[in-house]
């Protein structure tokens, strides 16, 4: 099989794009032309989806979330079940470089704490007598880096350690090392669970459309049925499933079977389709009258086809399970402590208390929405670059 | 058409059979049982909640429990016993499944009447402007969920000192007889959880409907109009927009589930009187044949859904025949 470059190596390609081809794409010239030609339709969509200005910012804005990611234990400047009695639901810590007038080098002013003498409620003031400045690689709360290191240095903090940029919640426990830190939880679970949907998906599809007949019957009505359930019901009632007394680990491994579990019928009927459509191609026809094994048959001749559709699917079907696990964890169903993700911090937002008076609660919501939006960008982007019909 | 209806009806029995099953399958994987609560308490000995067990049928096999449920649905619409409200189920969801339905159709209503206007719009000012605001506002709709748009719409009505927040009636007119007052109220309520679970929907509703016009508008019956010499917005309204609506009726039936799933999560944040609260408080109190009757409907409201979502597109675009 001709490998033309392929989505794999694309970030290289992707790296070129904002400088080398601003959204004109459609004018090549010739000696480009004919070099697209002999690279294959595949590198032609290539070409098309750097082309498009959304689809590249998504997938830079990609990239960049799942680095943050990968490094947020070191990126983060508190560890996140560190609880701070005495800075319960702080509001967010501006840095300052302005002081008295004077450009300075990156510094925060020190909280004080006060209590209003009725409602018990606290206040914080800043002190602009002292500075505390920002360090670079400051020592903080221990951790695990890459699952291989343990170390304490964090990129930045500040010399007291108490600066908690983002606010802290009822446990006076840093919001923005906690956003951080989830987004492990809420950018894997996607990914995760699109491998193991997509696994079931195909092979189920696979059966169904290479060897029709009562196969082929049984799994459609099955199919059916499954997608007349509304998703979520199911989703929270699957998720009761899991057992209350499993630790965290489990349960985020439960939670990413049960989102695949509902993920994969939608996909199964398409990949259907495509089998039982290229199933007539002469080439298959070659394969099965050479001896070759079904399932070799539709791994090697008929899967590789469907390729760019897969991909294309994927990405679109991403955010259902980021959108998923948020909703199945803001509802208390989903990831447990002392785990975390992006819905479960948004659950500390859901009362009406925290939403008056402690709104800043709600900024892992625009990390849910920022990483949706990127997916859809980069999945719309493929879908029209791949789209032979519009060309 | 007759013939159609009563084959779709017809088909939907296996389904909704087959649906039954799995929705007693899954209540059943839950671990534990309702009674299982009180073997913590003290006050109850091993042999009190095997009793109980006894009593609510909870220690027969699961084949026979779901034997007699689902006789007792099919002979008697009785859906159960509701252990945690001490009452059968048939009484408590009545009245939830309507505020569902209310809520959904509104919604659904309000979604249309903003996004098909909208994509219009959009549409004939393509690649203009207004065009790329509304597309990056339209997926921004998509990718915000249903729960945050609630969340943020509530710290906004309590940051402006408002209280018409959480639930469908202020508390003068919870049990008050309908009046014009209470109307009023109500659509004070209202208005929050239809655009929370209507967000997604306009977004979705506004780009399909752009699409569609778009690809309208090249076709050749259009130039043929325009040649003819029409007015220009007569060929738009009358020939393009009426033929781009058609795909948009069939979608409604796939914007279902989202919107059965966005008026569910929706209330379980705005503690609306729907079936999503209770659907969550019966799966967290092992309430099994609420939830389980709960998960049952949700599937039918999705199935009759999507019988008059085929119904009405049969009655939209006349090129359509069942038979």
């Amino acid at each position: 099989m001709a490998e033309a470059p392929l989505p794999g190596t694309g970030p290289v390609t992707v790296a070129a794009a904002p400088g080398g081809t601003p959204a004109g794409a459609g004018a090549p010239a010739g000696g480009h032309l004919s070099r697209a030609a002999r690279r294959g339709p595949r590198s032609k969509a290539w070409r098309r989806f750097t082309a498009s200005r959304t689809g590249v910012a998504g997938a830079w804005i990609l990239i960049a979330l799942y680095l943050v990611a990968l490094l947020s234990p070191f990126l983060a400047p508190h560890g996140i079940t560190v609880q701070n009695r005495g800075t319960v639901y702080q509001p967010p810590h501006p840095l300052r470089i302005w002081h008295e007038g004077r450009l300075a080098a990156p510094f925060v002013y020190p909280l004080v704490v006060e209590r209003d003498p009725v409602t018990f409620r606290r206040f914080y003031t800043e002190d602009r007598s002292q500075r505390l400045p920002l360090r670079l690689f400051a020592k903080g709360d221990r951790y695990r880096f890459l699952g291989m290191w343990t170390v304490d240095r964090h990129l930045f903090g500040v010399a007291d350690g108490k600066w908690f940029p983002l606010g802290t919640d009822r446990f006076g426990r840093d919001l923005l090392s906690r956003i951080l830190v989830g987004s492990q939880v809420s950018l894997t679970v996607g990914i995760i669970g699109i491998l193991l949907s997509f696994s079931i998906g195909i092979v189920v599809g696979g059966l169904s459309g290479y060897y029709g007949g009562w196969v082929d019957n049984a799994i459609q009505r099955l199919l059916e049925v499954l997608l007349s359930f509304p998703r979520l019901p199911l989703l929270l009632a699957l998720a009761t499933v899991i057992p209350p007394a499993w630790p965290s680990t489990y349960v985020y491994l439960g939670i990413v079977a049960v989102l695949a579990l509902i993920g994969w019928a939608g996909l199964a009927r398409v990949v259907r389709g495509q089998v039982l459509a290229a199933r007539e191609i002469e080439y298959v026809q070659a394969a099965q009258a050479l001896g070759a094994r079904d399932m070799r048959i539709v791994l090697r001749h008929l899967l590789p086809n469907l390729t760019s559709y897969l991909v294309i699917a994927a990405t679109l079907a991403l955010p259902g399970y980021i959108l998923g696990e948020s909703a199945l964890s803001f509802l208390g169903l989903g990831i447990k402590e002392p785990m975390t993700s992006w819905g479960l911090l948004l659950a500390d937002a859901q009362s009406f208390e925290a939403l008056s008076l402690y709104p800043w609660l709600l900024t892992p919501g625009a990390l849910i929405v920022l990483s949706v939006l990127a997916f859809n960008f980069v999945g719309d982007a493929l879908r029209d670059a791949f789209d032979v019909r519009s060309r | 058409m007759f013939v159609y209806l009563a084959r779709r009806i017809l088909v939907m029995i296996p389904t909704l059979i087959l649906v039954s099953v799995i929705c007693f399958a899954v209540i059943q994987l839950q671990p534990g049982s309702f009674a299982d609560r009180y073997l913590e308490d003290p006050r109850f000995t091993p042999e009190t909640v095997a009793r109980l067990n006894a009593q609510l049928g909870l220690d027969k096999t699961p084949v026979e429990q779901y034997l007699i449920w689902a006789t007792g649905i099919v002979t008697r619409l009785d859906f159960g016993f509701s252990f945690f409200a001490n009452r059968p189920v048939s009484g408590i969801i009545g009245e939830r499944l309507a505020w569902t339905v209310v809520v959904a159709g509104v919604t659904l209503a309000f979604a249309w009447l903003v996004a098909v206007p909208l994509g219009i719009f959009v549409a004939l000012r393509k690649n203009g402007f207004t065009d790329a605001i509304a597309s990056f506002v339209g997926y921004i709709g998509l990718a915000v969920p249903d729960f945050l748009v609630a969340l943020l719409l509530i710290a906004l009505v309590l940051a402006y000192g408002g209280t018409n927040v959480g639930g469908l009636f202020s508390a003068q007119y919870l049990g008050a007889p309908w009046s014009w007052g209470k109307f009023v109220d109500l659509l004070n309520h209202l208005w929050i959880p239809v655009l929370a679970i209507g967000t997604g929907g306009i977004a979705q509703i506004m780009r399909q409907m752009r699409a569609n016009l778009l690809d309208v508008l090249n076709a050749d019956y259009v130039r043929t109009a325009k040649a003819k010499g029409l007015h220009p917005r007569r060929v738009t309204y009358r020939h393009a927009v009426r033929t781009a609506i058609n795909p948009l009726v069939s979608m409604a039936g796939l914007q279902l589930p989202e919107l059965i799933n966005g008026t569910i999560i929706a209330s379980i944040v705005l503690n609306l009187p729907t079936i999503g609260p209770l659907l969550y408080t019966s799966l967290l109190n092992k309430d099994q044949y609420v939830a389980m009757t709960l998960l049952l409907f949700a599937s039918l409201l999705l199935m009759v859904g999507n019988l008059l979502a085929d119904l009405a597109l049969a009655w939209v675009d006349p090129r359509i025949r069942y038979g």
